[in-house]
């Protein structure tokens, strides 16, 4: 086992989901103090300041409107992270609920929610966010529900797949010779035991889940101005590229931290509770 | 195999037909009068209603959606309501240009990308495998627009080597239009290519590893012989499926790097007809991107059953 495997996790479990959970807990304390605390207003207006280059008093120095960048990026931190855990949220409270019950009834119930994944699987990911943002104005609220529709059907397909193997088992038998009823069968039986590859599934597909949803912002189609969300930062600062780099860079850097933090967790996460891939 | 490949059409067919009934319900029954979004909020009602009348709007649902699909059916896409020109030509014109800066992206996705992880696998725990198991690791979490955005500084604010944005007609000459489309196919690629060759990588580990294989060298078979026929051929498999998902992430680049690059292609249209509220435009480019997305999932499940010998779909059927 060589020394970058081990260190990158995608076979020694550990390190890698100490190092990537390390690093995305920090991300999210300085996430939320930057809800409540930036050294300057994110959104206050400094005409004479504008454009400056990154100094101690603004590490990564001013904006268009003379905005101290770095209070920007601290602020806007909790949208990125709350959009992409928000949106696997979404899809774990309808994925998984929808697909235990497709394993469990094999009638035209089952069948419906199968065919309604397929559906949704079959449209390009991107469009079914651009499809419901298109037609009502765009919020933060709205880009989370876009994003976790994406991923519903994989985790109905999943958590399906998952229930289908548990059914089988024993102490499920146990469960149904005993008399008990649907609900109680998949949520005191079935869930308990079919939570891990499904954590490991949300895991990776976070990062994943993070890049659309900083991708629709960029586009317009998430936060909108005068907030700090990442993508819409870096999609602001465009006009500027020339004059003033540091305004794109900046968030553009935290986002691949970000990302890649998770990314690291993710992998983490997979090699403890997925031995297959040992 | 003739007859899963109809089972497979017909399929496709389903959906798109389930595709445009849900395109049509998420844009006409989400609330928001459609005129309103057209005319914004200051409207006079005179002209709401004038307008409603003219798209049809006062029809029942199910008479729109019917005017619509039997249009799509005789090759009406309808009309774009911002550019007042039919949304069929627009759509074919852009998608010829989108088909471009995606086919290569997605060349270079699958030859690099296979290329790469079989190299990876075969030098495991090298130099070489451990440099590309670092910079996959970042590349698949940089957000594509931020390399756009990279490159533009780099390649067009400083050095001066290549036009930030824009598209230039290959009657401009050939290294115009080649060096318009340099940057957006690079940058659409890079971290797909990380993606796929990461996957390849695993797959080739996990072919190697087989009995075959054992048997294969114990055979006495070349190297070469023992990795491009019995190793590769069974590895491709997951790489094949692999393809397929990352084609449909390569459509979201698509949208996004066309943007940044200013490149005049669907995507580029799409995000168009979203901020102008063009709806029939947006209808039937979202209707074409999804045909496209589901030919190439068909492509890919067929080149599954190509490849793997003991897929006999037609029997089990």
């Amino acid at each position: 086992m060589s020394l970058s495997v081990r260190l990158l996790g995608s076979r020694g479990g550990s390190p890698a989901l100490l190092f990537g959970g390390g690093a995305l807990a920090a991300i999210a304390i300085v996430a939320i103090i930057g809800i409540w605390y930036t050294p300057y207003n994110p959104t206050a207006f400094a005409v004479r300041l504008r454009f400056e280059a990154p100094s101690l008093a603004h590490p990564f120095g001013t904006d268009e409107f003379g905005r101290d960048v770095f209070s920007r990026v601290l602020a806007g931190a909790h949208l990125s992270l709350a959009i992409g855990f928000g949106a696997m949220l979404v899809s774990l409270a309808l994925g998984v609920p929808l697909g235990l019950l497709a394993a469990f009834d094999r009638g035209w119930l089952g069948a419906a929610i199968m065919r309604a994944a397929d559906l949704m699987i079959s449209l390009p990911p991107i469009l079914l966010g651009l499809l419901i943002l298109a037609v009502t104005p765009p919020s933060t609220g709205k880009t989370i529900i876009a994003v976790g529709l994406v991923y519903v059907p994989i985790l109905v397909r999943l958590s399906r797949a998952v229930a289908l193997g548990l059914l089988e088992e024993d102490f499920v038998q146990a469960a149904r010779a005993r008399g008990e009823g649907a609900a109680s069968i998949l949520g005191r039986e079935i869930l308990p035991n079919a939570w891990p590859p499904i954590i490991v599934e949300c895991g990776l597909r976070v990062t994943f889940a993070i890049l659309l949803g900083a991708s629709l912002s960029f586009l317009g189609l998430g936060p909108q101005p005068p907030s700090s969300e990442w993508g819409l930062m870096i999609a602001e600062s465009r006009e500027f590229l020339d004059q003033a780099p540091w305004v794109g860079l900046a968030p553009g850097l935290c986002l691949c931290a970000l990302l890649v933090a998770v990314n690291v967790a993710g992998e983490g996460l997979r090699a403890r509770l997925d031995p297959s891939h040992a | 195999m003739r007859a899963y490949v109809l089972r497979r059409l017909l399929g496709v067919v389903l959906v798109l037909l389930a595709t445009s009934l849900l395109i049509f319900a998420i844009v006409h029954v989400l609330p928001g009068n459609v005129a309103y979004a057209i005319l914004g909020e200051y409207a006079t009602p005179a002209a709401v209603a004038t307008l409603q009348q003219r798209l049809g709007l006062n029809d029942p649902l199910w008479l729109q959606y019917w005017h619509w699909l039997a249009g799509v059916l005789h090759g009406d896409m309808g009309q774009s309501l911002v550019m007042d020109r039919p949304a069929g030509p627009l759509i074919l014109d852009a998608l010829g240009r989108s088909a471009i800066l995606a086919g290569s992206a997605f060349a270079i996705v699958a030859a690099g990308g296979i290329a790469l992880g079989v190299h990876a696998a075969t030098h495991q725990g090298r130099a070489s495998d451990l440099v590309m198991t670092l910079a996959q690791f970042v590349f698949i979490a940089v957000p594509d627009f931020f390399w756009a955005i990279l490159g533009v500084v780099v390649f067009a604010s400083w050095l001066h080597l290549l036009p930030a944005t824009g598209y230039a007609p290959p009657a401009d000459g050939l290294l115009a239009w080649a060096s318009h489309l340099l940057l957006p196919v690079v940058v659409l690629s890079i971290g797909l290519l990380a993606h796929v060759s990461r996957l390849t990588r695993a797959a080739m580990l996990e072919a190697l590893r087989s009995r075959y294989v054992l048997m294969a060298r114990a055979k006495g078979l070349s190297e070469r012989r023992v990795l491009w026929r019995h190793a590769a051929p069974n590895a491709m498999l997951p790489t094949i499926t692999i393809l397929a998902i990352d084609f449909g992430l390569l459509i979201g680049g698509v949208v996004v790097v066309e943007t940044v690059f200013a490149y005049p292609g669907l995507g580029r249209l799409l995000v168009f007809a979203i901020e102008h509220h063009d709806l029939p435009l947006l209808q039937a480019g979202m209707l074409v991107l999804t045909a496209i997305y589901a030919l190439a999932n068909l492509a890919a499940d067929l080149g599954y059953a190509a490849l793997n010998p003991r897929i006999r779909y037609g029997a089990a059927a």
